[in-house]
């Protein structure tokens, strides 16, 4: 039985957050990601949740680490200049090993930008951002409905491995409409407390604490380590991709989010001139999808990255696959949005006729 | 007789027990031993969280005996409004300093204040940034010398000092904000009663408090702790009037 409803791109992953448990949300308005707050600040209350305006994105983040620290499913989401504003927040929630869920809907940047879509926050979200070594989890949907189902996912790992979860999307998918189906409800009731938060020691033996201070050199190191070893669990269990037309390829394009969309059609047009193309998308950017991209040496004639960002996404494809065949690489930036006979012109002219 | 002995002071039993890093004649150890009576006095050691500041208290956590977290610098007003949210029935406090609430941390204090929920604040006011080695605060006197202002502080190169308690009793969330002051037995009486009200003002639910305790800094203030005590009194106390600036109906 189909229960799909036809809903705005923003207001649905808002919606796909409470469905997947999310019952807490702080934010503060920066556009293209409004119709999130708005439609969590209508919808919270309806669910026993809460909505909470904050003064800055600054504070936001800061009340999403308090929530987490209360073992409860919350979230935060912003732009582009707004997650800037978060990295020291999300750099203290990873060192204190506390789970949250943070969406960026890209804009065009740097500084105030613009705000059309983008993907130039790329290295930020995936590479750092905040001070320290620290990791987090990053989810790309390139479509309403997946971005609805990764929250489920984005939820459910942020509390496995009590670890920040990134959702990046952009304006192109927080502004469409299309329709959508929930289909997985978590009920709230049956998740538990765990045993680390700060909640009131109610009769418990001790006192819980938690920091991400640790003034010992070498105890600072020890927990460094403790961390990049949950981070080594990470990239080898929760890696994600998906390749599209790819039994055949010859080439390939590597794109993720609204540019994997795009280049989809790419793909088919190429088909239907007779060229070989597939499409790699990496739902995890981080970790990031190696492993399965490395299985096409020896396969493949030359890939394509394509990107709304300068050579960022490039970065981790040229580590990925080195010298191992022709590397390619189209960007846009400032928030244009290449069509699907631009990404095939550039192929064109740095692979030729594919053949 | 021993049956005729009565136990008259003792450790509160929030206390963890442990020796504390504060510098010798620090008003620090005051307001901990008054948030740890307190605490058991009214017996909130399994529903107290505790949000601490970066600052000479960054280390706070480790001398109580109920739950805490560490908030990043000035941050702690916006994490307690997370936690305090998530459990309401919960003890939420933040304990700050000057450098903390009043510079960095200025719009997360002034916007706790006016949502005015249900938190309660203890402000240590010290004029200076203890921890990082004495650097002037928002709340240094003119005149005053610190490690970047080392001719004394001008209105015309570093502004005015700050009247937190004052300008927080301007807006119409709080429900109890006072000054106290931790320099002598009788204002330290009545630091705790202050620190009682707004404990009470937040387990009420009546709304948001703050207590701003006029403090010590012996190291960088290059004074004795008796000559510490003597400068809060002659020339922090005259720019910082000790008093209650807010207190609504039903707070006790």
């Amino acid at each position: 039985m189909s229960d799909k409803v036809l809903m705005k791109g923003a207001e649905a992953l808002a919606e796909g957050a409470i469905q997947a448990g999310c019952r807490y949300y702080f934010g503060y308005p920066i556009t293209p990601q409004n119709e999130t707050p708005e439609y969590m600040s209508r919808r919270l209350p309806e669910v026993g949740g809460r909505f909470v305006q904050a003064e800055s994105e600054v504070a936001s983040i800061n009340m999403v680490y308090g929530a987490a620290c209360a073992g409860v499913r919350v979230m935060t989401s912003s732009s582009s200049p707004g997650i800037s504003l978060m990295q020291e927040g999300i750099s203290y929630i990873s060192g204190s090993n506390v789970p949250c869920v943070v969406m960026n809907a890209m804009r065009g940047g740097p500084g105030l930008g613009n705000i059309a879509p983008a993907q130039a926050d790329y290295f930020q979200a995936v590479k750092g951002g905040g001070n320290g070594d620290y990791k987090r989890i990053v989810l790309a949907p390139s479509s309403i409905q997946e971005g609805v189902d990764l929250f489920v996912d984005a939820f459910e790992l942020a509390d496995k491995y009590r670890m920040v979860v990134m959702v990046i999307v952009d304006g192109l998918i927080g502004q469409m409409m299309e329709p959508v189906e929930f289909k997985t409800r978590i009920d709230v009731s049956t998740l538990k407390t765990p045993e680390w938060a700060t909640v009131g020691r109610h009769g418990r033996d001790h006192a819980n604490i938690i920091t991400s201070l640790t003034l010992d050199a070498a105890g600072l190191e020890q927990w460094n380590l403790k961390l990049q070893a949950k981070y080594a669990q990470v990239e080898q269990a929760e890696s994600r991709i998906e390749e599209y037309q790819m039994d055949d390829a010859d080439y390939a394009i590597i794109a993720y989010g609204t540019m994997a969309r795009i280049a989809k059609t790419t793909v088919r047009v190429a088909r239907d001139k007779g060229i070989k193309l597939g499409l790699l998308r990496p739902i995890t950017v981080w970790p990031f999808p190696a492993k399965q991209m490395q299985a096409y040496v020896g396969k493949l004639k030359g890939t394509l990255t394509v990107e709304l960002a300068y050579r960022q996404l490039f970065e981790d494809v040229q580590l990925t696959l080195c010298d191992k065949m022709p590397l390619g690489w189209y960007g846009r930036g400032g928030g244009v949005v290449p069509g699907p006979q631009e990404i095939l012109a550039a192929f064109e002219e740095q692979f030729g006729k594919g053949r | 007789m021993a049956e005729q002995m009565k136990v008259i002071y003792e450790r509160p039993t929030s206390w963890a027990n442990k020796v504390t890093h504060y510098c010798p004649g620090c008003t620090h150890g005051v307001a901990h031993r008054l948030v740890a009576e307190l605490v058991d006095e009214m017996g909130l050691v399994d529903k107290t969280i505790g949000v601490w500041p970066v600052g000479c208290a960054v280390l706070g956590y480790d001398y109580f005996n109920f739950d805490s977290v560490e908030a990043a610098h000035g941050r702690a007003p916006a994490m307690a409004t997370g936690i305090k949210v998530t459990n309401p029935d919960n003890f939420v406090f933040t304990y700050q300093g000057d450098g903390d609430l009043a510079s960095i941390g200025m719009a997360e204090i002034v916007h706790a204040a006016a949502r005015g929920w249900p938190i309660t604040v203890i402000f240590i006011n010290n004029g200076n940034y203890g921890m990082t080695g004495g650097q002037m605060a928002p709340t240094t006197l003119l005149g005053q010398k610190t490690t970047t202002s080392p001719l004394g502080r001008t209105p015309q190169a570093n502004g005015f000092p700050i009247r937190v308690a004052e300008m927080l009793a301007q807006l119409d969330g709080p429900a109890y904000i006072a000054r106290v002051s931790l320099d002598s037995p009788v204002n330290i009486r009545k630091a705790k009663s202050a620190m009682r009200k707004a404990f009470n003002a937040q387990v009420r639910g009546i709304g948001f408090s703050l207590v701003e305790c006029l403090s010590t800094c012996p190291t960088n203030w290059k004074l004795t702790p008796v000559e510490s005590m003597e400068r809060v009194r002659k020339e922090v106390m005259p720019y910082f009037p000790l008093g209650e600036f807010k207190v609504v109906e039903g707070v006790l």
